[in-house]
Order: structure tokens, then sequence, then C-alpha cells
């Protein structure tokens, strides 16, 4: 029987950036995610979700949500206030992620999770060729084979249309596109369960966004893994997504299914979201 | 000359007695965690930094009165390096010298360990100038430090990696990391590869010392040291099977490669002088 717990739980996540006073501590109303006693930012707020087995969970909102910083937060790349955040894979979902040691985080990182940046700098080793780039994470796993590293890095770079000839390249030499698809293989590199991806598309032309969209709709349709889409364009969302979450100041303040979500919207400020997007 | 300068000018071994004293702490911290870079003190001395002023203040920390030292520099007892090195200790120890690696109790050395086997009552004192393997992948102290507490090694295989997929083979000629008694990747100090297998279970302490850098890390005697290779490609050192020393006849050694402007004529010497001598004897 298929285990239908989610993949990933997040609960109560708050990345804050201040030391907090009682005002805010106390969960009293923010001017705009800054407190105005204290002038702490809360970057994200007491978030909780679930991200589901074969799901493509999006998270939309504008600049300055706090969507990017989540996702970072739950990659630990960025340092959380506090929150508890769970992976069925690891230890069968019952140790809190962000409560693990360094090695562990490591562990976590190269094995159960996937992560495709925005600026491909953030995610690449532009001065190492793209065969070099998958292998890091191979390595990272432990994989101590020249063969076995290399057939890995050529199937992976095929499977994202990158001409396997290249794999000597550095990326710099790449369009932004294939930067994007070099990131999505090293993130595949080591089969993980969950693929999160901070505004892939972003700085794109539109037929190389429809390119590399069509190809993680592809891999998430083949592999089954879980995807955390983060996007400010609804376009992005409507196409890619399953369920959708929608961030306002740090905080969720809408989610369910991306059609209800897009067709009817709850929330006033996701109205105007859509609204904008319709005309 | 050296009895004046004995004679008050300076402190036995040019350095204070508490400069020394901090350094052997930092030395015995070293050989108890084998292959750990320790921090210290780096003095200022008569030498530029970069010309073996960490190997220089070890040497200058353990020497006693009784011991004999050997220093050479690539190999070479005679080098401008060694000769200056050599006249430091002496002029401020009055300590004897050898080039014999076998009469010595003390060797510095630059970039080779030398060719006779050495015993369980010599110290190997290494010139260090890049200490940490990790410095290329991360440049940031704090966080190199965190990748070695953390056993973090990707980026230094991932080094050796990407050399194999573009050359077919590892081409660093020296300094290939190390994984020391299975626990911290070391630099081993620019020695050839051909010295790599030298360090492993070795009778002799091997002490490395990086002034520039402020590090003292040690090798103690019988330890495991094992050059990082993948499964499909093992470490290999340089091929000397063709080669013979010109002078003394000498094979599988470490060679210096000549080239006589005036007969047109490629040849090979040891690396070693002092063991290409002793043989001529």
């Amino acid at each position: 029987m298929n285990d239908t717990r989610p993949v990933l739980t997040v609960r109560n996540l708050v990345v804050r950036f201040g030391e907090g006073c009682d005002y805010c501590l106390s969960g009293s109303p923010l001017d705009k995610g800054r407190c105005p006693s204290c002038y702490s930012v809360w970057a994200v707020n007491r978030v909780s979700f679930d991200l589901y087995p074969g799901e493509i969970l999006g998270i939309v909102g504008e600049s300055g949500s706090g969507k990017s910083t989540m996702l970072r937060a739950l990659y630990f790349d960025r340092e959380i206030t506090y929150g508890e955040a769970y992976i069925r894979e690891y230890r069968d979902g019952r140790e809190n992620i962000f409560g693990i040691s360094n090695q562990q985080k490591r562990y976590i990182r190269n094995h159960k999770m996937g992560m495709v940046y925005q600026n491909p700098i953030m995610g690449l080793r532009m001065n190492f060729s793209s065969g070099a780039n998958i292998a890091e994470k191979l390595i990272a796993a432990g994989v101590r084979h020249v063969g076995q590293i290399t057939d890995r890095a050529r199937y992976l770079l095929d499977h994202v249309e990158i001409p396997v000839n290249r794999i000597k390249e550095e990326p710099k030499n790449f369009s932004g596109g294939m930067q994007q698809r070099v990131q999505i293989s090293k993130a595949l590199a080591n089969n993980p369960p969950i693929l999160m991806l901070d505004e892939v598309t972003t700085g794109l032309d539109l037929s190389v966004q429809a390119r590399v969209l069509d190809l993680i709709k592809r891999i998430q349709h083949e592999l089954g893994i879980s995807i955390i889409i983060v996007s400010h364009d609804l376009a992005v969302i409507r196409m890619m997504a399953d369920r959708t979450a929608v961030m306002l100041e740090g905080k969720i303040i809408e989610e369910g299914l991306t059609d209800q979500i897009l067709e009817d919207p709850i929330h006033e400020y996701t109205q105007v979201l859509v609204h904008s997007l319709l005309y | 000359m050296t009895e004046t300068i004995l004679n008050g000018h300076y402190n036995f071994a040019f350095l204070d007695e508490g400069a020394k004293r901090e350094i052997r702490r930092s030395v015995l911290k070293a050989v108890a965690i084998p292959g750990y870079q320790v921090p210290f003190g780096s003095r200022e001395l008569p030498i530029s930094r970069g010309w073996g002023t960490g190997g220089l203040q070890i040497t200058l920390s353990i020497i006693g009165k009784k011991d004999c030292l050997k220093v050479i520099d690539q190999g070479s007892d005679d080098s401008v390096n060694a000769v200056s090195i050599r006249k430091l200790i002496t002029a401020t120890t009055g300590v004897l010298t050898t080039t014999d690696t076998q009469a010595s109790t003390i060797i510095q050395s630059r970039h080779r360990i030398p060719e006779e086997k050495m015993r369980n009552d010599q110290i190997l004192v290494l010139q260090v100038p890049n200490p940490d393997p990790l410095k290329s992948v991360s440049p940031k102290e704090k966080e190199s430090r965190n990748l070695h507490a953390e056993a973090e090694y990707s980026g230094i295989w991932l080094r050796l990696y990407e050399k194999i997929i573009k050359y077919g083979r590892t081409t660093m000629g020296a300094d290939h990391p190390v994984m020391v008694a299975g626990r911290y990747v070391m630099n081993p100090s620019p020695i050839p590869r051909f010295d790599n297998p030298k360090l492993n279970l070795s009778d002799c302490l091997c002490l490395f010392g990086a002034g520039r850098e402020k590090k003292i890390y040690a090798v103690p005697p019988y330890t495991e040291v094992v050059s990082l290779a993948y499964e499909d490609h093992p470490f290999t050192i340089e091929d000397v099977s063709s080669r013979s020393c010109k002078y003394c006849g000498a094979t599988n050694v470490y060679f210096d490669e000549i080239f006589d402007s005036v007969t047109q004529e490629h040849y090979f010497q040891c690396s070693d002088s002092g063991y290409c001598e002793k043989r001529r004897k």
C-alpha cells in the first residue's frame, strides 16, 4: 500500500531578522512584516504546510513576501529562528530536521533534497565542469568511483537535454536556460524525494521558460518526486502546481488546490493578485 | 662569529624560551591529533615569511645542544635557502650539521623526504606553504574549519575528479592530499607524489610548519597515511623505472632532470644530493 503521509511537514516556521520584543513575540499585528516597536523583520512568520508524495506545491507571492527565505531555510541555507520540519524519508519523519547536527543536515541536503536557485551562481561552481558540478552531489554522498560518477552525470545531462559531449565544459560558458538545466540535473543526482525550485524561470525568455517548465513536469512525472516551486509568476504556478499557497508578509494567507486559488480566491490579497494577472 | 652570538646577543636557538615553549605545546597537540592543523603564534624571524619560517620555528623550538642537523631544499643540501637556514640555526645554537641522513637527528626539509629510510629517533620537519587542502574549496577560514570538523572533504575529492575527467589522470605533481589516520585530510607540503608513500607508517615523527599561515600539524610515527584516490583511478607515483642517476647510478629514487646546454644532453641525477654523495663515496 502506498504511503500517503506527507513527504515534508513544516510547522510554525519562523525566520526573524532582529531580536524581537514583547510586542511582536506576543503575536501582535505587524506593519508589513515589521515590528512597529523593535523593527524586527518577520521574514517568515509561523508558516505551516504539508507536502504530499508526488505533488507539486506552488508558493506564490509578491517580492519580499518571504517565499525564497522560507525555501532557503528549509534547505539549511539560512538559519531559522524557530520552527519544526519533518521529512518522511529521514528517520521516518520522527525527528525535527532543524534540531539535528550539521553533519546530518548536510546528509539531508545531499540525499533528501535538491535545490535549484534563481541565480545559477548560487547553485553551481562556475569554474568546474558541468560533469563535476553533478559529481559534487554524488561525491558528497560517498561515491568514490569515477566511472560510476561520470555515467550518472552523462545520464542526467542527457535527461535535461544538454549534449553529453559538453560534460567537460564549464557552466559559465552555457546559456541561462542551460545553466538552470545543469542545476536541475545536479539537484536530481542522488534521486532526492524532494525538489525545491526557487524562481527557476525568472530571467529566462519565454521559449526557454517553457522548455524548463516542461522538463520539470516530465521529471516529476517520471520520477514521482515531490516539488516545491516558488514563483511570483502566477502563470508558472497555474501551469505547474497541483496545490498553491499564497504568501504575504511572511505568512501563508491562503492555501488550496491551484484551480480553486486561481478561480475562486477567498483572501482579498489573492483576489488582487489573480486580478492583476487577468487584466 | 658563532661564539659572539651565543655569548649574549641571542637566546639559544634565536627564539625566546616562551615562544619555543608555546610552539612545542602546539607540536604536542599536533602529535596528539594527527593531521589536525594547530594554530600557533608565528614569530618574526630574520628570513621572510614563505621562505621556511614555519619549519624553522619548529626546528628552533625542538633542537637541543646534542642534536645533529641536516637542512635540505628540494633534496639539495647546498641550495641558498638550505644554506641560509642552516647558518642561522648553527649560529644561534652551535649544533653539529651533516649532509648524511642517517647521522642526523633532525632534518628540516623543503619539498622532499630523504631517500634513506628515517629511524624512530629522528624527526623530519617540513616547510609548508599551503597547509589547508580546503583553502581552494573554501577560502574562508571559519568555513574550512567547520568542514574539517565535520570531515566534509567533498570539495577536495571534486578537485581530483575534475582533473581526472579533463586530463585522464590526477595532474597534481606535488602536494597530493592525504588522509591521516582515517580522519583528517592533510596537505603533505609540496613533496612529490613519489614521497607520499614514505609518510605512511613511517618510523620517524614528521612535523609540518607553515609560518605565513601560522599552522603546525604532524604525522606521528606508525600513523596510517593514505593518498586520496578513486577506486578506479588508484594513486600512482611518478614512473622512474627507466631512469638512473648519471653520477651514482641509483635507480628507483626521485630524480632531477638536468639539461646541459653545452653538450645539449638531458640526463637525470638524484634529487637527494646527500644520498647521491654518500653512494659515490
